[in-house]
């Protein structure tokens, strides 16, 4: 179990993580910003990387480059046993069941519209697509795109005023003709971790498959792609201190068979003429071209990093870090914490009475203090809430309760100057 | 305030965005257009009504940042009255001022020197250009919306 689990709240390794000394890895966290100390709480966007990841993307191209599953000669097959070594180091992190599971993609995104154009290809006029109103604009605009295509509709389940999905309406909305449900595990916006594995459990009752955008739940705890027992997971390499321009798609192998094609290229076929095509096996076939090899590889070594560190312990030290930073935020007079749900991870998103979130945004800036400001990607979130942006502060494991008070204090600055 | 450390937020800027001049909506103007920022959702409608070649009255009125409010409120000062040639030429002047650092020697944008180092930050000189933009294009009459992107 972990802390984006709805059943049990983590505490045994409270202690484990010794945050000084996983700073030492993170060469980045230590400058000064404006004449201060670098407070970088916009994890959520993007987190940092720790040298371990560098040093290895530097290593493969320094000793081990070429292209995979083409050469005969030495560096190729280095170069291919990085890349499947990723590939693996990434089926054990989110416990899939075999390595033809794993589709690399360029994030995400990639992975979500590999989703909507394949599976896409069947969906009919009339037929719908679950998703919430807490979804990033990642697992939005695919999804409308495809039912432009296609005839088909859009629906939305409600979210209530702590930014929790209203699960009993979600319930009800899967109906015969439902296609998919795609949900947001974590929500980049709000933080609020939506109850996956019983929505999974809804959607198997009507045969309905669901995918997982996962992007903001790697980070911050054990993902078990078995145990939620979901069709289609995607996530983030740089989310979680891998490179930028490398994620996955997790799919379950009879759905990844059942799928055609993407996109074409070299990779993805076993055999071409201009009569016929022979498509390779899971998951080539879904990645055609060269892919991003040393992105792989340096997901990898996140993966290894993170593990090292252990999952179970850094949920614990950040429910722990965002329930210092929630309670400090709650005290500052006219702030309103956007994003209260029960179970949270990582992200507290506020506003605070007659301060424009831009604004709040430069003078933390001065201090040193980097949070988001904007909409999030999530403008119907915005919406809901009846604010054009908020000012969104977002943790990592790096994070000390030091840099929470830095973020506190400058916030006092900006009351003072702008209000 | 906190002099020095945050040089955006100057007195004068403080003034003009905690009480902008001229924000309402007129009960008729001739055009308006809605300036708008997808980087931060912010929107800011300008109504002009025109007589002859002279504008005779520039207003806005929507949701902003400081700095967005504080430009808002300075060109509504700066454009009341004048033609519309001359309001294109100071609209060119500040301009070059985010863009070349220009300092602009009309006396009609003595305020506007206020928001001068809104330039050292780039990714809020789109708040303090966003209403001279939505005039630019109501002067124009070349659309209803403008996006900064
Ligand atoms: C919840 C969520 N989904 C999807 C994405 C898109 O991820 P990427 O930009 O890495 O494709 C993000 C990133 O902000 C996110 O937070």
């Amino acid at each position: 179990m972990n802390a984006l689990s709805h059943t049990s709240k983590p505490d045994a390794a409270r202690l484990a993580l010794d945050v000084e000394r996983v700073r030492v890895d993170f060469p980045i966290l230590h400058q000064q910003v404006h004449g201060c100390p670098l407070a970088f709480l916009d994890n959520a966007a993007s987190a940092q990387r720790p040298r371990q990841v560098t040093e290895a993307i530097s290593h493969y191209y320094h000793h081990d480059h070429a292209n995979v599953h083409r050469g005969v000669h030495t560096l190729s097959h280095r170069a291919t046993d990085a890349y499947e070594g990723a590939r693996e180091k990434v089926r054990g992190f989110i416990n899939a069941a075999s390595t033809s599971e794993i589709v690399f993609t360029r994030g995400t995104t990639e992975s979500i519209n590999l989703v909507a154009a394949t599976l896409g290809q069947s969906v009919r006029p009339g037929d719908e697509i679950l998703i919430t109103h807490l979804e990033h604009h990642s697992n939005i605009v695919p999804w409308k795109l495809l039912c432009e295509r296609t005839g088909a509709v859009l629906r939305v389940a409600p979210i209530d005023a702590d930014g929790a999905v209203r699960l009993d309406e979600l319930q009800q909305m899967i109906g015969p003709r439902t296609r998919l449900v795609a949900v947001a595990h974590v929500s980049n916006a709000l933080g609020t971790v939506n109850p996956v594995k019983r929505i999974v459990e809804w959607a198997h009752a009507a045969d309905v498959p669901v995918l997982l955008d996962g992007a903001q739940a790697t980070l911050h705890a054990a993902v078990d792609v078995r145990e939620l027992d979901c069709e289609f997971y995607a996530f983030s390499g740089h989310k979680m201190c891998g490179p930028t321009g490398i994620g996955v798609l997790y799919g379950k192998q009879h759905w990844l068979e059942k799928l055609p094609p993407w996109q074409g290229g070299g990779e993805m076929i076993l055999s071409v003429s201009f009569a016929e095509t022979v498509y390779n096996k899971l998951p080539y076939k879904f990645e055609a071209g060269t892919p991003n090899i040393a992105g792989a590889i340096g997901l990898g070594a996140a993966i290894d990093y993170l593990s090292e560190i252990g999952l179970a312990n850094i949920a614990a030290y950040e429910s722990r870090l965002l329930g210092y930073m929630t309670d400090r935020l709650a005290a500052i007079d006219g702030l309103r914490l956007i994003g209260t749900a029960e179970v949270k991870a990582g992200v507290q998103s506020f506003v605070i009475d007659g301060i424009h979130p831009h604004d709040l945004g430069t003078v933390l800036d001065h201090k040193g203090v980097a949070i988001r400001t904007g909409h999030h990607c999530a403008m119907p979130v915005m919406e809901f809430f009846g604010v054009a942006g908020t000012a969104r502060a977002s943790l990592a494991f790096y994070n000390t309760q030091s840099e929470i008070d830095q973020l506190i204090d400058a916030l006092q600055v900006a009351r003072e100057i702008l209000s | 305030m906190n002099s020095g450390l945050l040089d955006i937020y100057r007195q004068k800027v403080l003034d003009h965005s905690r009480n902008p001049h001229n924000m309402r909506q007129p009960a008729r103007a001739d055009r308006q257009v809605t300036g708008f920022n997808p980087l931060c959702g912010d929107k800011l409608t300008v109504f002009l009504t025109l007589e002859g070649n002279i504008i005779k009255d520039v207003a806005f009125d929507g949701s902003g940042c400081a700095i967005s409010l504080a430009a808002a409120s300075m060109m509504t000062d700066a454009l009341q009255g004048q033609s519309v040639d001359r309001a294109g030429e100071l609209i060119q002047e500040v301009h070059a001022m985010f863009g070349e650092g220009a300092v602009p020697h009309d006396r009609r944008l003595a305020d506007m020197r206020a928001l001068e180092n809104v330039r050292d930050y780039p990714s809020r000189i789109k708040c303090a250009t966003l209403p001279w933009t939505a005039v630019q294009a109501a002067l124009d009459d070349s659309g209803k919306q403008v996006s900064t992107e």
